[in-house]
């Protein structure tokens, strides 16, 4: 039996539904939400303060410091064992690769911008998520950056092209490859680009060119979420 | 061919193409992208002559040279004090900058200024690396005694002052409050518990509201309606005649920190 249709009805090149908000979190500097189908990211932004220890300072420009977390309760019923692991590692250095390019901490020698990922519940897509969160709450801390980062995860589910896979996709009995990929949008630059799975070159090309129309349509999000906080509904601005 | 894409005082978000063509020039938290000019802030966009400049809404106080900010006490030195700035960066108040009377050598430090102090003082100099230099010499730079510390949004601050200290000259007399506001974000009111609640309220208000329209009416039919009492409006050059306590007549352009 080939996967000939998505279980949950999406087109190809149809995304999970997406909610987005910044300014969640008031002891954060910025603070972002981004849900996506099942999956659901706040980034918190701290900073810039100071860094210790003292040989992680950069005289030159501010660090940028990523933590992603997937909660205890996340995920599919099993839990979670707390604290760091080598996927959260990983995936904290990756969101932080993925950042970096954008933001510009040139103002803040020897300081330190602390990003905190935090995932209540997950349904395959957290880094993305996590980036399109950690993107729109740096914005809302009101660091200097090029542009939103915009995250979204393809693949190819037996030997369909589709994007923005979920569990039970990734989870499909028979070749699935899953490629997160977070972009910038407006230059187009690849900032992260992970694959898990078998793919030839032609449905990588094929998948990318999926990726960005959603990762066009996240960017969009991404710019009315943060504009939404100063335009109270009812009074123009 | 330019013309500016976005409307003149809109909020607008890093990434966002502000105009086209080289006729406009990019300001503060903006950059040029070949023939583009592009936002790198979020904030609200300034045309100003021939430049675009973002006006930033949100962030940690960044130091400047000149800011007069509320500071604490977080160690006694040799040489002088050094002091929290409510940034990334702590500041050092010198010897000689520490007091406008004289301080002799060996004297005990912890007199004049002990830690978890507050004070109130002027950033008189910052190097590159954020080092930055205090001074209390000064009118209104002091030491803080009784009252509380709020935190404010460090970018909302003008909107707390007002226009030449209207905002928060009325505050003042409609909740009898005594007020200091400094650049960086925090406040300090002194009053009875109840003008101290008060005032609390309405500055969380004004944070809140800020990017309101007519916002200083707002705030001044809230206090009319909180006090019962009527406020006259406020009128900077008769400043000194409602309030007696009022030390120091309209904040200076230069003296940014609010005082009383």
């Amino acid at each position: 039996m080939s996967y000939d249709k998505r279980h949950d009805g999406r087109k190809d090149n149809e995304m999970r539904p997406i909610e987005a908000k910044t300014g969640v979190i008031p002891n954060a500097v910025g603070s972002a939400y981004f849900k996506i189908g099942n999956t659901e990211a706040y980034a918190a932004v701290y900073g810039p303060r100071d860094l210790y220890p003292r040989f992680l300072q950069d005289p030159a420009k501010g660090l940028l410091r990523c933590n992603y977390n997937m909660m205890p309760f996340s995920g599919m019923g099993n839990r979670v064992r707390p604290g760091t692991n080598r996927r959260s590692k990983e995936i904290s250095m990756v969101t932080k690769n993925a950042l970096n390019p954008v933001v510009d901490l040139h103002e803040f020698p020897n300081a330190v911008v602390d990003v905190f990922i935090e995932l209540p519940q997950t349904d395959a897509g957290s880094r993305c998520a996590g980036i399109c969160a950690a993107s729109m709450a740096l914005a809302d801390a009101g660091i200097q950056m090029k542009d939103l980062v915009a995250a979204i995860s393809v693949g190819r589910v037996d030997n369909k092209i589709v994007v923005d896979l979920d569990y039970k996709e990734e989870a499909y009995d028979g070749p699935v490859a899953d490629i997160p990929i977070a972009m910038v949008p407006s230059t187009g630059e690849i900032t992260l680009l992970q694959m898990d799975g078998e793919v030839s070159k032609k449905q990588l090309m094929e998948g990318l060119e999926l990726a960005k129309e959603a990762l066009a349509e996240i960017s969009e999000i991404q710019k009315k979420a943060l504009k939404d906080k100063y335009n109270v509904v009812g009074e123009k601005k | 061919m330019t013309n500016i894409l976005v409307k003149e005082k809109s909020i607008v978000v890093p990434g966002e193409v502000l105009a086209e063509g080289m006729d406009y020039l990019p300001g503060f938290g903006t950059y040029r992208d070949n023939n583009k000019i592009i936002t790198s802030r979020l904030g609200i966009i300034i045309v100003d002559g021939r430049a675009l400049k973002i006006i930033p809404v949100t962030g940690s106080y960044n130091p400047k040279q000149h800011d007069t900010i509320i500071g604490k006490v977080v160690d006694v030195t040799m040489s002088g004090w050094r002091i929290n700035t409510n940034s990334a960066y702590t500041a050092m108040l010198m010897l000689k900058d520490g007091s406008s009377e004289y301080i002799a050598r060996g004297a005990d430090l912890t007199s004049y200024y002990n830690l978890d102090d507050y004070v109130v003082c002027k950033i008189i100099k910052m190097t590159s690396q954020r080092l930055i230099d205090l001074t209390m010499k000064g009118p209104g730079l002091k030491k803080l005694t009784g009252g509380r510390i709020i935190n404010v949004n460090p970018y909302k601050v003008p909107r707390i002052i007002g226009k030449q200290g209207s905002m928060v000259t009325m505050i003042k007399s409609a909740t009898g409050c005594q007020i200091i506001v400094g650049q960086n974000g925090r406040i300090w009111l002194n009053g009875s518990p109840e003008e101290e609640a008060l005032a609390v309220q309405t500055l969380k208000k004004i944070e809140s509201e800020s990017h309101h329209k007519g916002l200083t009416d707002k705030i001044k039919i809230y206090l009319e309606k909180k006090t019962g009492k009527k406020i006259e409006q406020i009128d900077n050059r008769n400043q000194e005649q409602g309030d007696s306590n009022q030390k120091f007549a309209k904040p200076s352009q230069e003296f940014k920190g609010e005082r009383k």
